[in-house]
């Protein structure tokens, strides 16, 4: 627990990124198994003890230290565990830290009973730093800077194997992650994930801006704006998950009884409506599709008046057999092959958009007055499907205003209607890979664009996520990404990043959407005007 | 007779001696001031009469550029007031200069605190207890979640990251009086004896500590030398300049800061701090309750701060207490 400690203390007072993932590597290196697997879950997704809430921690301390002072301690630190880690009474005997893996293991035994008892004998084997980074474990979110990703690329760069390798085994394992390490640090044989109904990473397309194909190598598609999702069938069960990898199946109860055979297949996620791609059989707006997202239960009434759908774009596995490292003209022919198996009423296939060359595809992109579809995509017929974003296989061809995903930084309130709400963002793009450890800088404000209820949503995660005050102004832990719509962008000496955008709006919020798939800088100059 | 304690009288801007006419450390320009310590909070400039330390004088003549109408009182000293109130200056422990005073009228004792600390420190001799039958504490780190740890494992801590980093250097950000002087002397003191780099805007104070005798080592300023000598090395700078364009001309700096707020992650988050460093010239909650205890006062008023938990805990331990509103004393930066 030592160790551990001082790792999330490190980790709480570093703000490079790579010093971060260089940390963390390196304490995955040294540390033992099974040790280092619950370290990796605390820092990843989070580990769950029923029995260990936050309220569980409070009522442990109003009883050793008086309620009062315990209240103003807590409103003055910020947050529950720091303080109890703070106000615990130093035991009068030296510690005696367990490791990780006996912490995990007493906490996960401990009940609604037995945690006031047992719960304290751990804290008293504990210093300060042991104490919070116990109680930071125990009730999950760690809060700490480190996202998952983040977490999942050290664990690559510990055991130089590939994240992407890492994030196909992930979904498949669980905590302490025996058989990641294995495979990672000893060399032992891959994780079989097979029969299982796991997500796989998704592959991602690179702007186009200049480029211009030739037909004879790519397909096109339109971008149809749902949020994309993977549907999994594996070992008797099915799942559905967003981009993402969250498991919203929960949300979407009509896809999980649907597929007639294993098979993971990649589409977009829509609501049956006439605005995106014709009258009949045609998909609604975004917004439509918005009234059930984040839902935990559905209604029949919502499954009624918001039908959703999946409109396919490929697939990764079927039968048994992995499709990705085929062409993507022949996964498309098995695609088409399975959609005629599935029910009309809950998929179509994106229908590839007919053009004889690229001028002709030009103009039918422009000539398309449907506004909700964001564009085209490009694929070239003979691409693998490979997680990430690989430059030449797929491109998107957005279109016009112009469109980049940005990452949240900075808010301040906003005057008037909006007086008290966080409603003036400030939002940057990566200043080269954020794998690699670039920087976020700022490119734009914004202040329109969104909806009160959006509004609502934004002010709490700003209130909910800010790591640093300065003055009015917060600064949020850079975990939102908007997809930003403005006029053109120009040079300018007034920012780090030495662009300015002209007209810039929220055009998306994208909560799906992990920051490190925002946009760089690189691409945001391709579009300065003239 | 009038009624016990009515010529102390605590006003939002400082204590007001009623009989003498006088405030102790009052937060705008009076006409007769009795000053506790140097720190801008306490010692305002524009005073017609300022009675205080020879330091601590030293300090206010240093900032304010005036020594008109200034009295000297050493510690143990006593300055009969008009109106029949006597002040002694008594060590605070807080920074060069700094004292209690103790007020005497009609038999009564009230002792203003000013700031504090029980910790030994290079830099001033410590706090003495002293019986009193009104003490008048500050209560900067009044919240049971501070307590500064010894100032040997801060140094450790500090010594340790530089010698791990031999590329970078360590910018240190402390307050410019008091805390900017006792880190240097402290780290003189855990053997470190290599030169200590300053912000120009350092320079004027610790002389100032030279000639009251402290010992601080080899100083240079950032400004005469380059990049590649800094590297390997400690600076010292104020809190403001940590973040500041002018750490730029610094090899990859570390920063730290020395303050008791650095105990609250989060504080030294925002700051945007690397290696906190928990040491303060304040007292922490430890301190502050033993000392109530040690002084054992038949009231207890509590001046700037956390007061409502010190409050609550001298109602836990049947002491009385009341909380004082003044204005004006900034502590963030401690």
């Amino acid at each position: 627990m030592e160790e551990f400690a001082a790792l999330i203390d490190a980790l709480v007072y570093t703000r490079s990124r790579n010093e971060k993932l260089r940390l963390i590597a390196e304490y995955l290196r040294l540390t033992p198994d099974p040790d280092r697997g619950w370290a990796l879950a605390a820092l990843s997704d989070g580990l769950d003890f029923p029995a260990v809430k936050s309220s569980t921690i409070r009522n442990l301390l109003m009883d050793r230290v008086d309620p009062v002072l315990w209240t103003l301690s807590r409103d003055f630190v910020g947050d529950t565990a720091e303080t109890a880690s703070l106000l615990w009474p130093a035991p009068d005997t030296p510690p005696a830290p367990p490791s990780v893996s006996e912490a995990v293991e007493l906490l996960t035994v401990m009940n609604r009973k037995s945690v006031v008892a047992e719960l304290s004998k751990l804290l008293d084997r504990l210093d300060s730093s042991g104490r919070y980074a116990l109680l930071k474990l125990a009730t999950g979110g760690m809060r700490i800077g480190v996202s998952s990703r983040l977490a999942k690329t050290a664990f690559a760069q510990a055991f130089e194997v590939a994240v992407d390798d890492v994030e196909e085994y992930w979904h498949g394992l669980a905590p302490p992650y025996a058989e990641l390490f294995a495979w990672a640090a000893e060399g032992d044989a891959p994780p079989d994930i097979e029969n299982l109904p796991t997500f796989r990473p998704f592959m991602l397309a690179h702007p186009l801006e200049e480029t211009v194909v030739d037909l004879a190598d790519y397909a096109a598609e339109w971008k149809w704006d749902g949020i994309r999702v993977q549907l999994v069938r594996a070992g008797g069960e099915t799942r559905l998950f967003s981009r993402s990898g969250d498991d919203i199946s929960a949300t979407f109860p009509e896809f999980l009884d649907i597929l007639p055979v294993n098979a993971v297949v990649d589409g977009e996620l829509l609501v049956r409506g006439n605005t995106q791609g014709g009258e009949a059989g045609g998909a609604a707006s975004f917004n439509a599709l918005q009234q059930r997202l984040g839902r935990k239960t559905v209604s029949n009434k919502m499954l009624k008046d918001y039908p959703a759908f999946i409109r396919l774009y490929d697939v990764l596995l079927l039968e048994g057999e992995d499709m990705r490292p085929r062409p993507w003209s022949e996964r498309r022919g098995q695609l088409e092959a399975l959609a005629s198996r599935l029910p009309d009423s809950h998929f179509d296939i994106s229908s590839v958009v007919e053009a004889t060359d690229f001028e002709h595809l030009s103009q039918i992109r422009e000539g398309s007055r449907d506004d909700a579809i964001e564009g085209l995509m490009l694929k070239r017929r003979d691409s693998p499907y490979i997680a990430g974003r690989r430059v030449g296989y797929w491109y998107k061809w957005k279109r016009d205003p112009l469109l980049v995903d940005c990452v949240l930084m900075y808010a301040q309130r906003g005057s008037g209607k909006r007086s008290s709400f966080f409603s003036d963002y400030t939002f940057g793009c990566w200043d080269g890979d954020p794998d690699l450890g670039a920087d976020l800088l700022p490119v734009g404000k914004a202040y329109s664009g969104f909806t009160d209820a959006d509004l609502k949503k934004l002010d709490r995660h700003v209130r909910s996520n800010t790591v640093n005050r300065f003055g009015p102004v917060r600064e949020t832990d850079k975990s939102l990404v908007f997809e930003v719509a403005f006029d053109s962008v120009h040079e300018s000496k007034r920012h780090k990043s030495g662009l300015a955008m002209r007209f810039p709006r929220i055009h998306r919020i994208r909560w799906d959407k992990p920051p490190h798939e925002a946009d760089r800088i690189e691409t945001l100059r391709t579009l300065i005007a003239g | 007779m009038a009624a016990p304690f009515s010529w102390i009288k605590p006003e939002p801007h400082g204590i007001y001696i009623e009989p003498a006419d006088c405030w102790v450390d009052p937060s705008r320009a009076v006409d007769r001031a009795l000053v506790t310590h140097g720190h801008a909070d306490h010692a305002r400039g524009g005073h017609g009469q300022t009675v205080a330390t020879p330091a601590t004088l030293a300090i206010m003549d240093l900032r304010y550029n005036t020594r008109e109408g200034a009295t000297a009182v050493g510690y143990g000293e006593t300055i009969r007031l008009k109106g029949g109130v006597d002040a002694t200056y008594i060590p605070a422990g807080h920074v060069l200069g700094s004292a209690q005073i103790l007020l005497e009228h009609a038999g009564e004792r009230v002792i203003v605190t000013g700031d504090y600390k029980r910790r030994a420190d290079p830099t001033c001799p410590p706090f003495e207890v002293t019986a009193c039958d009104i003490f008048i504490t500050e209560a900067t780190f009044g919240l049971p979640v501070f307590c500064h740890p010894p100032i040997e494992e801060e140094m450790t801590k500090l010594l340790d990251r530089l010698a791990a980093h031999p590329d970078r250097c360590v910018l240190v950000g402390a307050y410019a009086l008091g805390k900017a002087q006792r880190v240097i002397a402290e780290l003189r003191a855990a053997g470190h004896n290599q030169p200590i780099y300053l912000h120009g805007a350092m320079e004027k104070m610790c002389r100032l500590y030279e000639e009251h005798g402290v010992d601080m080592g080899e100083l240079r300023l950032v400004m005469d030398y380059s990049k590649e000598d800094i590297r390997g090395h400690i600076v010292v700078c104020p809190p403001s300049a940590l973040n500041d364009r002018w750490s730029r001309r610094l090899p990859d700096p570390i920063t730290a800061m020395a303050s008791g707020w650095m105990r609250v992650r989060q504080r030294a988050r925002q700051r945007n701090v690397e290696l906190p460093l928990v040491i303060s010239d304040h007292a922490d909650w430890g301190e502050l309750t033993r000392t109530i205890k040690e002084v054992d006062a038949q009231e207890n008023w509590i001046t700037h701060g956390r007061e409502d938990a010190l409050l609550r805990w001298c109602q836990l331990h049947q002491r009385r207490a009341r909380a004082l509103a003044l204005v004006g004393y900034e502590d963030e930066d401690d």
